[in-house]
């Protein structure tokens, strides 16, 4: 007897993980080439105001993060093996407390294509204040708010290379359920997110999303565009039957995106659109601005760079039928200092602002090395003049500093 | 650009040349076609000397090198990177060299990766490669001047290498010691034609043996002396192409210097177009 589909598409991701230990195994017969590396650090983040939610901590937040850095690749350089496990331990939050494998694939580069197998992590987009188009990996949300930490994708990656563009097929098997704030932690809403989710399709985490993206650049124009469906990364959210918590529910979607970037000189113009189909009316939404840097405004050869970007969105604003955002209607704008020096420092600062209802998230960054091996960042997070119909209300008393420092080996 | 080869500037650089023996350039005897800038003599001479440089260096398909980069501040403070570059010779001499360059080192930074595509008088086509988020950002190549990766290197002295960037000129002929070794070099200084160079000018050091650039002094915006680059080190690779395996640049202003000083080159390790596309840059570690 046939099996099913069923049990095929369940076999997929045992087959994708046996597919890089075995790459593994046979690489470590070379254990000699890995390339090793790491980092260690600590974390402070201090929290400005009391905690609006029954159940947060009103603790000064602490974490230990690891992260370890495998490199081989064979003589030849067409296969490549890449391992980086992570892990972070935290003083507060349960749920923040958690491990990943960021990457862990095999790749082999053809003549005419390149192949990877296993759990890889890949960025789509262009612009800086929102990263609408980005789509491949879940977003690690209890690390930051910011959603630039991504959990490694269970994935099968083509790509070729052709004259007129790249062209990259993906083959999802395994969903990574997004990752929230526990109960004790902060910048949350007043229930927590349980870890009981809910999927619309009966595959749940298991059904196998595809996507697809063209990329190609001519002149100063670089081009992407890309379709995905699959299981939404951005859940939308059920109150549970007990009524203290809620559910992530991930419903399948259809999306197609573009991205565009204009680069002319020190100026830099940006855009980015979707379309999505699946949570309440089909929706689109775009994200878009510029980027202008002023070269050597310092004899040491410093740069200033202003950003302004603006965002629309035109989702359901119910969270039980589109996933929340707090870019419905928004502008960006803020500036970057680039000192250009041997301890690469910088310090970048903005602010959302709805143009609505006047809703303010502000942030700085600041970073630097010192010596070879020591990495410091200060980041501050900061919310102004929310309104409480607004996605920032239920973290407007979750105002931040947070204080990095981390070791790299 | 015409305005500064006035005599008051000949009679500066050849105060500073200060030869043992003033000698003659060496013969060029080919027939070649002069570009539009090129109206005296000595911009003809420059320019010849200039393009037999250039030349030299035709056929060299591809290459492979790791590098390592040493920082010194004025109090002579060290901090160094690895880095590794890889470049394709460009098709013909209306469009520049595709490079990607890798770093190893600081670990912060281990894999970060630019790629670029040069050009003559239009901008570079550049993409930067950040490991952290996986992102590959399209950036301005206008920031010329700008120190790469905080040494006394500019990005354009890594990328403005090619002989149609500049108006050259020739200045006197000479014996010169660099790096411990005399030898007679050929004097052309050359004229940024490109938007936004940090340089009113540069002045060239070619050697009449093989025809290499041995010394480069840079020239700000004021028209001061900033910096002086020392290429030592040559080795030739096959027929006539010849690499240098040590870069001093040191800035006079500053007290700051950074030496850069590369491993063996691999020629012919069959890099193609398709690996100096942005896509690659996420598998160069």
């Amino acid at each position: 007897m046939l099996p099913s589909l069923r049990t095929l598409r369940s076999l997929v991701l045992p087959a994708l993980i046996l597919a890089a230990v075995i790459g593994l195994a046979h690489a470590t017969a070379h254990a000699q080439d890995w390339d090793i590396g790491g980092s260690a650090g600590v974390e402070t983040r201090i929290f400005l105001d009391d905690p609006a939610w029954p159940g947060q901590s009103d603790d000064v937040q602490s974490s230990i993060i690891l992260e370890g850095d495998f490199r081989w690749r064979s003589e030849d350089r067409r296969h490549q093996l890449v391992v980086v496990p992570w892990a972070r331990i935290d003083s507060t939050d349960d749920e923040r407390t958690h491990a990943d494998l960021r990457e862990g694939f095999y790749r082999y580069i053809g003549d005419t294509f390149t192949l990877e197998t296993g759990l890889i992590k890949v960025f789509w987009g262009v612009t800086e204040s929102r990263h609408l188009v980005d789509i491949i990996n879940q977003t690690d949300l209890v690390e930051d708010s910011d959603g630039e930490d991504k959990l490694g994708q269970p994935a099968l990656r083509l790509t070729s290379q052709r004259d007129w563009g790249r062209l990259e097929f993906f083959l999802l098997p395994g969903f990574r359920e997004r990752t929230f704030p526990g109960r004790d932690g902060r910048l949350r809403g007043p229930l927590p997110v349980t870890q009981a989710p809910l999927y619309e399709h009966a595959d749940e985490e298991r059904h196998v999303d595809l996507a697809a993206r063209w990329s190609h650049f001519l002149g100063d124009w670089d081009l992407g565009l890309a379709a995905f469906h699959g299981t939404d990364r951005e859940p939308v959210f059920a109150i549970s039957d007990s009524g203290d918590s809620l559910h992530p529910l991930y419903r399948i979607i259809t999306q197609v995106s573009a991205d565009v970037q204009l680069t002319r000189g020190p100026w830099l113009w940006k855009g980015e659109a979707i379309v999505r189909e699946g949570q309440g009316d089909t929706f689109g939404a775009f994200s878009g601005g510029l980027e202008y840097t002023f070269y050597g405004i310092t004899a040491s050869g410093a740069d200033f760079g202003v950003l302004a970007e603006y965002h629309l969105d035109g989702r359901d604003s119910d969270p039980a039928i589109a996933p929340p955002t707090a870019f419905d209607n928004d502008i960006f704008l803020g500036g970057r200092l680039a000192l250009n020096d041997i301890n690469d420092t910088a310090i970048l600062g903005g602010a959302v602002i709805d143009t609505e209802n006047g809703s303010t998230a502000a942030l700085i960054e600041a970073e630097r090395r010192f010596g070879s091996y020591i990495f410091l960042e200060l980041e501050g997070r900061f919310t102004l003049n929310v309104d409480e119909r607004d996605a920032l209300f239920p973290a407007d008393r979750d105002d931040a500093l947070t204080l990095r420092l981390t070791r790299h080996f | 650009m015409k305005t500064l080869t006035t005599n008051l500037w000949r009679n500066a650089l050849l105060a500073t040349a200060a030869f043992a023996v003033i000698a003659t350039p060496s013969a060029i005897a080919q027939d070649i076609d002069l570009p539009d800038w090129v109206d005296s003599d000595s911009e003809r001479q420059g320019y010849e000397i200039a393009m037999r440089s250039d030349n030299s260096d035709n056929g060299f398909g591809d290459s492979r090198v790791e590098a390592r980069m040493v920082l010194r501040n004025a109090a002579g403070q060290e901090t160094s990177r690895e880095l590794s570059f890889q470049t394709l010779e460009r098709a013909d001499n209306t469009v520049g060299d595709k490079s990607v360059v890798v770093f190893h080192t600081p670990a912060d930074v281990e894999g970060t990766a630019l790629l670029s595509h040069a050009r003559i008088l239009e901008p570079d086509d550049q993409w930067l490669y950040l490991p952290a988020l996986a992102r590959v950002r399209r950036i301005s190549s206008a920031n010329k001047s700008g120190p790469f990766v905080g040494s006394e290197f500019a990005f354009e002295d890594f990328t403005a290498v090619e002989l149609n960037k500049y108006e050259h000129n020739y200045v006197s002929s000479g014996d010169v010691e660099i790096g411990g070794e005399t030898m007679t070099v050929d004097v052309v200084e050359r004229f940024p034609r490109y938007e936004n160079s940090g340089y009113s000018r540069q002045v060239s050091y070619i050697d009449q043996d093989i025809y290499q650039i041995r010394r480069i002094e840079f020239f700000d915006r004021r028209g001061d002396l900033l910096k002086t680059l020392d290429l030592t080190d040559y080795r030739e690779y096959g027929d006539g192409i010849w690499r240098a395996h040590a870069l001093t640049m040191t800035n006079h202003q500053t007290g700051k210097s950074t030496e850069l000083v590369y491993s063996d080159y691999e020629f012919d390790v069959g890099l193609s177009d398709n690996d100096f596309v942005r896509g690659v840059l996420e598998r160069q570690y």
